[in-house]
């Protein structure tokens, strides 16, 4: 197993994401058989090998620093689970 | 006169303009043939028959005053990774069960500007990570060609749609093969065109140097006149390539004769099941009968091709979907303790099985200590495996191969063991990694189920690899065959 379950919960964590003991027990196999999978490319001779940063070799545009968008908050927001008076709530940060 | 679920988008668009039937009777039609027989295959997650009547009646009323657009009327279906404003857009997750879109993506938007009338929003892979429709939400869906099979994925409710004539056409996305294996699972025509000519524009995002739109359709022709309509430059997408369109139609009767084709050495090794490259190699026969000569090509690092998505693609989909955290948008989880807590339950009550486990590789694979023997190892490596296509097209116009191993599995078969899951998409994901055109093209049966033909081309050689399946569909009838429950 080239993963056990601290390595995973730390890996969680830092994804966010919050998993049950049985998903704990069967991510460790599962993400252990991918790591191994995806280890075959240690044996790539990849020497003197620019990574590739875009498919076709182009830069990312840029667009003018102007304003296009317009306001749209109430539409956006009928997709929040808790607005109030345009604000997005979410549980206490500061006690 | 053939019934209309029958006819493919071109004989629709003839029917249309001929006044033998209207878009509301062709849109009703498809409606009740869904409302009878979607249940058989659950390709969709929303039907919008309101919307698809009113869009087929304003088709009608455009069309009476001479201002029908080259797609009026047509019923199509999006898959539901686009969004579609005051619809609902899943993307095949629980975390957007919930969530209405505020806009359309540019795909919508361009398909409903040339009169495309909108049947419903089809099933999919959560977030579109899957090779077989099972890891949705909303449930699997079914082969057409055989319930207890997959129709592939992650477009697999686009496939069965168009494999079961509940519409003629249907878009998709494609990360590593999600066009084009579903396509050749349920023989039906699938392209992803090359990285950027599509925009991405309101495509929900899975891998964002890999994605990329295309369609399913039964013909190459009405493929090709799908993808005219849909690419183009967007200002609105960063990646979108600002380079004229061609019309796909004009020279999709013109001769291959001359054509090179390349033939891959290591697609006919050991992984491919044999019946399945014996319908190929015919296929390919037919291209040289059709004057193309073939040419053998090696793709060295093609074994190296599914390690290096699977560090690519899950890096890329942990970054996209850290943006889902239970606040702006979907699925939020109740009686969190505080505000960490809100965003891990929610993103571990939201998203499923196969989504956390790319979600966390991708997180090893870009944390401390990791990102230079993965990440950056695979860039590299993709970057080996986009030389082996640049070299092989400096003596070929196309590659022609197997789009999947083998025909479709059976549901069930593969979901437990992701690693197998992953090989699935080992003939499909080059194109990806490198950004190519590629195409798959129904070229017979094995135990009565479909067999793909692969095309790949360079950068932006749609226009060939339509040509060439077009020229190939004139000369045999595979793509006409029907599933006999659904004819």
């Amino acid at each position: 197993m080239s993963l056990d379950k601290v390595k995973l919960q730390h890996i969680a964590m830092l994804a966010r994401l919050k998993l049950t003991d049985e998903e704990y027990a069967e991510s460790v196999e599962k993400l252990s058989k991918i790591v191994d999978f995806v280890d075959q490319l240690s044996q790539a001779d990849t020497q003197d090998v620019v990574p590739m940063a875009h498919p076709l070799d182009a830069a990312q545009r840029l667009r003018p620093d102007v304003v296009t968008e317009s306001d749209n908050r109430d539409l956006y927001q009928k997709n929040a689970a808790a607005v109030a008076d345009g604000l997005y709530l979410v549980p206490k940060v500061l006690e | 006169m053939t019934e209309l679920h029958a006819q493919t988008l071109t004989e629709l668009a003839a029917g249309l303009e001929h006044a033998e039937f209207t878009s509301v009777e062709l849109t009703a039609a498809l409606l009740d043939r869904i409302a009878r027989r979607n249940d058989e295959l659950n390709a969709f997650i929303t039907v919008t028959a309101d919307e698809a009547l009113a869009a087929a009646a304003r088709a009608d009323a455009a069309r009476k005053s001479g201002k029908a657009g080259v797609l009026n009327g047509l019923p199509i279906i999006h898959k539901d990774i686009f969004c579609t404003r005051g619809i609902k857009t899943t993307c095949g997750s629980k975390m957007l069960d919930n969530f209405i879109s505020p806009y359309d993506a540019t795909v919508v938007e361009k398909l409903a500007s040339a009169g495309a009338v909108v049947l419903g929003k089809a099933n999919m892979d959560e977030f579109a990570m899957g090779s077989s429709n099972e890891t949705s939400y909303f449930g699997p869906v079914r082969n057409p060609w055989n319930p207890d099979c997959s129709p592939g994925g992650s477009s697999g409710g686009s496939s069965a749609s168009v494999a079961a004539r509940f519409a003629p056409a249907a878009t998709g996305t494609d990360t590593g093969g999600s066009i084009r294996q579903p396509a050749a699972l349920t023989g039906t025509v699938g392209i992803k065109p090359t990285y950027g000519r599509v925009s991405r524009y309101g495509m929900i995002a899975f891998a964002s140097s890999l994605d990329q739109a295309g369609v399913i359709t039964r013909s190459s022709e009405d493929a090709a006149l799908l993808l005219g309509v849909m690419a183009g430059f967007d200002e609105r997408d960063s990646t979108s390539i600002d380079q004229p369109v061609p019309d796909y139609l004009a020279s999709i009767g013109d001769s291959i004769k001359g054509l090179r084709v390349g033939i891959v050495r290591e697609h006919f090794d050991a992984g491919l099941e044999e019946e399945t490259g014996k319908r190929v190699k015919e296929a390919i026969r037919v291209l040289e009968a059709l004057g193309a000569s073939t040419v053998e090509v090696s793709l060295p690092n093609l074994n190296l091709s599914v390690p290096t998505y699977y560090v690519v693609a899950p890096a890329e989909c942990s970054s996209n979907l850290s943006r889902f955290d239970g606040v702006r948008f979907g699925y939020r989880a109740e009686h969190a303790e505080d505000l960490l807590d809100l965003y891990c339950r929610s993103r571990g009550e939201g998203f499923g099985d196969e989504v956390k486990r790319r979600i966390m590789t991708g997180t090893y694979v870009l944390s401390a200590g990791y990102y230079d023997a993965y990440y950056l190892k695979a860039q590299r490596v993709r970057q080996l495996i986009a030389n082996d296509f640049r070299k092989a097209f400096a003596d070929v116009d196309v590659i022609a191969g197997p789009t999947a191993p083998s025909p479709a599995f059976k549901l069930g078969d593969k979901v437990n063991d992701p690693i197998q899951m992953y090989l699935n998409d080992i003939y499909t994901i080059g194109a990806n990694l490198a950004g190519l055109p590629a195409m798959s093209v129904p070229c017979g049966f094995v135990d009565d189920l479909p067999v793909g033909l692969h095309l790949v081309g360079p950068h932006f050689a749609e226009e060939v690899l339509l040509r060439c399946a077009h020229q190939y569909q004139g000369e045999t009838d595979w793509h006409k065959a029907c599933p006999e429950a659904y004819r």
